[in-house]
């Protein structure tokens, strides 16, 4: 696909940079490169790849330019989509959440991973990376039915400061203005966890000699986050933008209980996703649904394309 | 050693100012991921009226706590039962597979050679990031198509098609284990076979245990895959059911209101008993997780 030549380029280029560290074809490389258990160890996975990824995937491009008898439709499906008086507004829903979420995460889940690090004593920075994953556990459906709890001020635990805010009911708790920062805070709340301890880890994996080098040249501990640790994060944090958006563009159980649960006050095709359910199991057109999901896929690889070939995901090292 | 960096660290903090900042953020994020959980506790010893009118951080008592028991587990003739067996069955299941699967093939594409590797990683990543309605209707397709809609094998086997464990692997042997230890073991005179078994896997249990922990989670937690393949209450698995829970729920949909109906307090015990599991797994995981990232082969 579209992804493959500039990464082979990238790989290239961490290849050579590893060639002229090491010299072409170190021992070490040599003698693992000639095992032929790689086949062997790929095959299961591949397998699975192939059944429940580029099976589907075709099958999702085949009828998303078929019509229900199975012949050629061209880009009607995709019209007839674009055209849905409720496509934009799904658009636009999924968009506003995603900038929302994802500045949230990048911005907060690294500076909360640098200053847990930055925690000398043990057991604090411990517990707080315990208390921080705990929602983690809470996901889904479960994460959702809790935020109805905290969102209906009848019963909150904050109904003082939704009270404050001038929000007295759950139906305007839940106004449409409101539902992206809701949906991203359940997100964030959820999420952010994990990726502060995968963050944690990678900052332990810096090795103590260059954070020692910087400490000896005269930088101090905010010096040292900012020109050492956070260039060095980079891959991770472009790997959490490219998971997160792919998630993120899924926005369905949130919606869909909220949905559920508020008699349609929140609509049940409030995202993309949502809409996709409704043409496949409510409309009965298959052909549609993929069409939506198509276009979801092609806008989630180019955006994540971005976050790929900024954060060097591919070079190995 | 690690005492004395650390108190090096925080002398060159940037003064007490910085640090109280610190400290303020790390707590109000401290209230914000544990305050609703608290809640939530809490709320499960709570009669319904109890749950609106006290104080919402008051206990609430044993006996309110049994009657919520009771109602959660004799709504629809037990189902909650049945649907967290369905959820055991499914999460194991794809969870066994998961790792028999993606750490063999997240080691190969780090430390291996062969045809279409490259291919394989770029597929990954690109599977990784296809939102989930563009799988799960086709897979409901093709799985339709052979006849598995209802089974449990149509939740297992798409779930155990994990990228993102293999990516993760595949990461941290690339970044982690040195291949000067591999290639020692080589000369030692193991095979390729024992090269993995006997030194890459030691070295990588803390990744195992992480990719199997995210395994477990996600497919704890998966929610629209088995909302689609599951048509029959019978098999849905607890995160599924809930939406169950939640209709039969008059505070969020008065139309509930009858004799099987579901108070706040049932649903919130509900909540808890749909994590229970993983939050079980996450306190037995929690030394491998802190441990987690960390280990390295020549670290130290």
């Amino acid at each position: 696909m579209t992804l493959a030549p500039s990464s082979d380029r990238a790989t290239t280029d961490a290849s050579e940079g590893r060639r002229s560290r090491r010299g072409v074809g170190s021992p070490a490389r040599r003698a693992v490169a000639r095992s032929p258990i790689g086949y062997l160890f790929v095959t299961p996975y591949a397998l699975l790849t192939i059944a429940f990824g580029i099976v589907p995937s075709l099958y999702a491009v085949q009828l998303a330019f078929t019509d229900a008898d199975g012949g050629f439709a061209g880009l009607e499906n995709f019209t007839k989509v674009i055209d849905d008086f409720r496509f934009w507004p799904a658009v636009l829903h999924v968009t506003i959440y995603l900038v929302i979420w994802l500045l949230a995460l990048v911005f907060f889940v690294v500076g909360l991973a640098l200053m847990v690090h930055a925690v000398g004593v043990r057991w604090v920075s411990t517990t707080l990376r315990f208390v921080y994953y705990l929602p983690g556990a809470l996901a889904g459906a479960s994460s959702v039915l809790l935020w109805l709890f905290v969102l209906d001020p009848t019963a909150s635990p904050v109904s003082g400061l939704l009270g404050a805010m001038g929000l007295d009911s759950f139906v305007q708790v839940i106004q449409p203005g409101h539902l992206p920062a809701i949906f991203a805070i359940i997100a964030f709340w959820t999420g952010a966890g994990g990726w502060i301890i995968i963050m944690y880890g990678a900052l332990n994996n810096i090795s103590t000699e260059v954070i020692e080098a910087a400490r000896i040249d005269g930088a101090n501990a905010v010096q040292i986050a900012l020109r050492i640790q956070l260039p060095m994060l980079r891959k991770w944090v472009a790997y959490m933008g490219v998971m997160s958006l792919a998630a993120g563009t899924q926005l369905f159980v949130e919606p869909q209980l909220l949905s559920q649960a508020s008699n349609a006050v929140v609509p049940n095709d409030y995202s993309l996703n949502q809409l996709a359910y409704q043409y496949a199991f409510q409309q009965n057109d298959f052909n549609g649904a993929a069409a939506i999901s198509l276009i979801l896929l092609v806008v989630a690889l180019l955006l994540s394309w971005v976050f790929v070939t900024r954060g060097g995901l591919f070079e190995k090292e | 050693m690690a005492a004395l960096s650390t108190e090096r660290r925080r002398s060159s903090l940037s003064g007490w100012s910085g640090r109280s900042i610190i400290g303020v953020l790390l707590v109000v994020f401290i209230l914000f991921f544990a305050v609703p959980i608290v809640w939530l506790l809490l709320a499960v010893t709570k009669s319904s009226k109890a749950l609106v009118v006290d104080h919402p951080f008051s206990p609430g008592s044993w006996s309110a706590f049994a009657a919520n028991w009771h109602q959660l587990f004799d709504f629809q003739d037990g189902a909650v039962t049945t649907w967290i067996g369905n959820s055991a069955l499914y999460a194991i299941g794809a969870l066994v597979i998961t790792l028999l699967v993606s750490i063999p093939a997240g080691y190969a594409l780090a430390l291996t050679e062969f045809k279409l590797r490259q291919a394989l990683l770029v597929l990954t990543l690109v599977v990784m990031l296809i939102p989930s309605t563009a799988l799960v209707l086709p897979i409901f397709l093709e799985l339709n198509s052979v006849g598995l809609i209802g089974s449990p094998l149509s939740v297992i086997l798409p779930m155990s098609f994990f990228p993102f464990g293999v990516y993760l692997t595949y990461i941290y042997f690339s970044t982690s284990i040195p291949r000067d230890i591999l290639a020692a073991a080589r000369i030692d005179g193991c095979t390729g076979f024992q090269v993995f078994t006997r030194v890459a896997l030691p070295l990588a249990a803390p990744i195992v245990a992480l990719v199997a922990f995210f395994s477990f989670v996600q497919n704890w937690n998966n929610f629209f895959l088995p909302f689609v393949m599951l048509p029959s209450s019978d098999g849905y698995p607890i995160q599924v059911g809930l939406t169950s829970l939640l209709a039969a729920t008059p505070a969020f949909n008065p139309s509930s209101a009858g004799s099987d109906s579901v108070q706040l307090p049932t649903l919130a015990l509900g909540t808890i008993v749909s994590i229970l599991p993983v939050l079980i797994v996450f306190l037995f995981s929690q030394r491998f997780l802190v441990a987690g990232m960390t280990a390295g082969g020549t670290k130290e």
